[in-house]
């Protein structure tokens, strides 16, 4: 039984290890469909940088409560999956309980801990349901949330809820059969939170237990597995891609635009600047700016792919908050579904990015585009230095520069600049004059 | 007594003479009614520091921001190719200027095109001055005791991390500073940037510099300080929207400090 089991388990760990493969292989390359970009610049700031922001938590603090329910959830991950380790090892080599003779009471005080962790793990992903569900904070309930991401969202908190009481199911049974003197369990000293769980099963059968212990064993291990795979398909990437996310922040000032050097070489030329290689045939030119995702950088697309759709980039966009259609997160999740879409469409053999279909005008409109202040709020209020500003500009280039796209008012400040040198039209004869009354005057 | 003097650049060269700084107006600071008063109140600071500064003068053109942010990258890099000849012509090492857009855009951006300075911001300038005791200050004068609010321009704050230089400035005129709900890194836009500032704004249920200008007012400021000719605008026509322009004034830094220089 204990070999069929082995077997059973090595199956399904294969399983999941060859979906996830499959997975990562596909997020990769849709993650690449964006332009290369060399960002390897300053290695120690960026280790710092993940440090901080990814591993540190530290944006998250800009608000209190939802930063604190969030560590509870994040450091109860990262230490009960030391947990799944032994789940794993136990389920390969047909043990229960592996570390237990090792460790001895470490053990108790290491299981103790954890199940401390679960429990905080189930308070804050009860307080983000009521959250979500009944308090309806508003960042929580946005248009753009209807659908797939807003139950995405439920889902992932009742899994985990789910999981963490198979943790605790199981950890009560296991120790009644142990105390019982049962099979092959061992007793591992007083587990205060799976105790509260032992009057419910005081009075079952030990064959029953053990069915109890078995399930929520193999549930919690299954369902973990589960889990893994279906975060690559959710929101909830963010476990993994905060991580190089944060790494490829842009350490630039954020007031920065990126220059267009295919644009400069033409500038210069009118203006009669010596030119380099002005002989030479110009390099091709893609598009300028972003109308698809394949325009953007890879960056941009790992932004949209890490973005966990909190939202706090759009309840701090002035244009969001007055009523405009612009919502930063719309943005990266737009990129996101169009990635997605191309993907699949390569993966079926289809057209891919020619489906007729672009990031402009299919997912984003140039409402949203024009209600962009370009303050930086969103860029940040992000946990974990996503730019949807970066995706914005580029896009803005597109409209201007491709389809002339832009609000007449845009075009007759172009002009104004092109003619008075100034956005409005002054004659640029007058620049000066604001000095003559001050030039007359006595300094005091 | 002599009047004050208003040097520009090609003046400077003229007697083979380079200034220290280089006053960079700007667009608002050349052409808009209200926003000239600034870059007057500034040029007095100058003068009576004794700062050796010029400008640019009718051979200043637009940086290019707006156009930048509105798409237009070819008409940007034409008006910044053609000021960064001018400049590198004069060989200006240093570069103030009163607008964070133009800050940001000769600091960040004209170096990929070749040009290299050193800039600061108006707030960053006069808070030198101060802590040099350079600038000395009556003592006394109308904002003594008054409860003063400062709102955070974008491209001077979040995007260029200047949130203390302006507060110092404005704690050395004996005033009140109060803080807004949202302020520094959190701070509100007032509406105009990306190129707001010349179109109207997209549909919405309200307009930014209102819902700005209101919290604002909840401060119980009885003046506004900015640090940005379009903040200067959008807070001024805010105040208007909600008819509190009799008791509530929006200043600039510059004009703040120049009023209590008694200049």
């Amino acid at each position: 039984m204990s070999v069929l089991s082995q077997i059973i388990f090595v199956l399904i760990l294969g399983a999941a290890g060859y979906l996830l493969t499959k997975r990562v292989k596909f997020l990769k390359r849709n993650i690449l469909l964006g332009k290369a970009e060399a960002r390897n610049d300053q290695p120690d700031r960026r280790w710092k940088t993940m440090a901080l922001v990814a591993f540190g938590q530290q944006k998250m603090f800009k608000r209190v409560i939802p930063a604190f329910l969030h560590l509870l959830i994040y450091v109860g991950f990262l230490v009960i999956n030391l947990e799944v380790l032994e789940f794993v090892l136990d389920g390969i080599l047909g043990t229960h309980r592996l570390f237990a003779p090792l460790l001895g009471a470490a053990y108790t005080a290491a299981m103790n801990f954890f199940e401390f962790l679960a429990v905080c793990v189930l308070i804050s992903c009860f307080a983000f349901l009521i959250r979500r569900n009944i308090l309806k904070v508003e960042r929580l309930n946005k248009p753009e949330l209807k659908g797939w991401p807003g139950l995405d969202a439920n889902l992932i908190l009742v899994i985990e809820i789910v999981l963490m009481f198979a943790i605790l199911k199981m950890n009560a049974a296991d120790q009644l059969l142990a105390e019982r003197g049962v099979g092959h369990y061992i007793t591992v000293g007083p587990l205060f939170f799976s105790g509260l769980f032992r009057p419910i099963f005081e009075g079952f059968s030990d064959g029953f237990l053990v069915f109890v212990e078995r399930a929520a064993w193999w549930f919690h291990i299954i369902g973990i597995l589960a889990f893994a795979v279906y975060v690559t398909y959710s929101k909830h990437l963010h476990i993994f891609l905060a991580f190089p996310n944060t790494w490829y922040s842009n350490l630039k000032p954020k007031g920065e635009m990126k220059n267009m050097p295919e644009v400069t070489n033409e500038v210069n030329m009118m203006l009669g600047i010596p030119v380099e290689n002005a002989g030479e045939p110009p390099a091709e030119i893609g598009r300028f700016g972003a109308k698809d995702v394949n325009d953007l950088s890879w960056i941009n697309v790992l932004n949209a792919y890490s973005c966990t759709e909190c939202g706090r980039c759009t309840a701090e966009c002035p244009a969001n908050i007055t009523g405009k259609k612009l919502s930063p997160r719309k943005i990266m999740m737009d990129v996101r579904d169009r990635a997605e879409e191309v993907g699949k469409s390569l993966d079926a053999g289809g057209p891919g990015l020619e489906d007729g279909k672009s990031l402009l005008g299919d997912y984003i409109s140039k409402e949203e585009l024009n209600a962009c202040t370009s303050c930086n709020a969103c860029v940040e209020a992000c946990p974990v230095n996503i730019d949807p500003l970066s995706i914005i500009l580029q896009m803005r280039r597109y409209v201007a520069m491709e389809e002339s796209g832009t609000p007449a008012q845009w075009n007759a400040m172009f002009q104004n600049m092109e003619t008075s040198f100034s956005p409005w039209k002054f004659s640029p004869s007058d620049r000066f004059n604001w000095a003559e009354k001050v030039k007359e005057e006595e300094m005091q | 007594m002599s009047t004050y003097k208003v040097p520009t650049m090609a003046e400077m060269a003229a007697s083979g003479q380079s200034p220290e700084v280089l006053f960079w107006v700007g667009c608002a600071g050349s052409f808009d009614e209200r926003y000239k008063a600034v870059t007057q109140a500034f040029v007095k600071i100058l003068n009576k520091v004794g700062v050796s500064f010029a400008v640019l003068g009718p051979e200043e053109t637009c940086t290019g921001d707006p156009a930048r942010r509105a798409g237009n990258e070819f008409l940007f890099q034409m008006q910044a190719v053609a000021n960064i000849q001018v400049m590198n012509a004069y060989e200006v090492k240093k570069v103030v200027t009163a607008c964070p857009h133009c800050f940001n855009t000769i600091k960040n951006e004209y170096p990929a095109l070749g040009g290299d300075y050193e800039v600061i911001h108006h707030s960053q300038f006069l808070q030198q001055l101060i802590n040099e005791g350079k600038v000395r200050l009556q003592g006394g004068g109308e904002f003594k005791g008054k409860k003063i609010t400062f709102h955070d321009s974008c491209y001077l704050g979040r995007a260029n991390d200047v949130y203390e230089a302006p507060r110092e400035v404005i704690k050395a005129l004996d005033v009140e500073l109060v803080e807004m709900k949202r302020c520094r890194t959190k701070g509100l836009c007032c509406g105009a940037g990306g190129a707001q500032m010349f179109k109207e704004p997209e549909p919405g249920n309200k307009d930014v510099n209102v819902e700005r200008t209101e919290e604002a007012l909840a401060t119980g400021a009885q003046a506004i300080a900015v640090g940005c000719p379009f903040c200067l605008t959008m807070m001024t026509d805010g105040v208007k929207n909600k008819n509190r322009e009799a008791e509530v004034k929006v200043f600039d830094l510059a004009e703040m400090i120049a009023k209590e220089m008694g200049i």
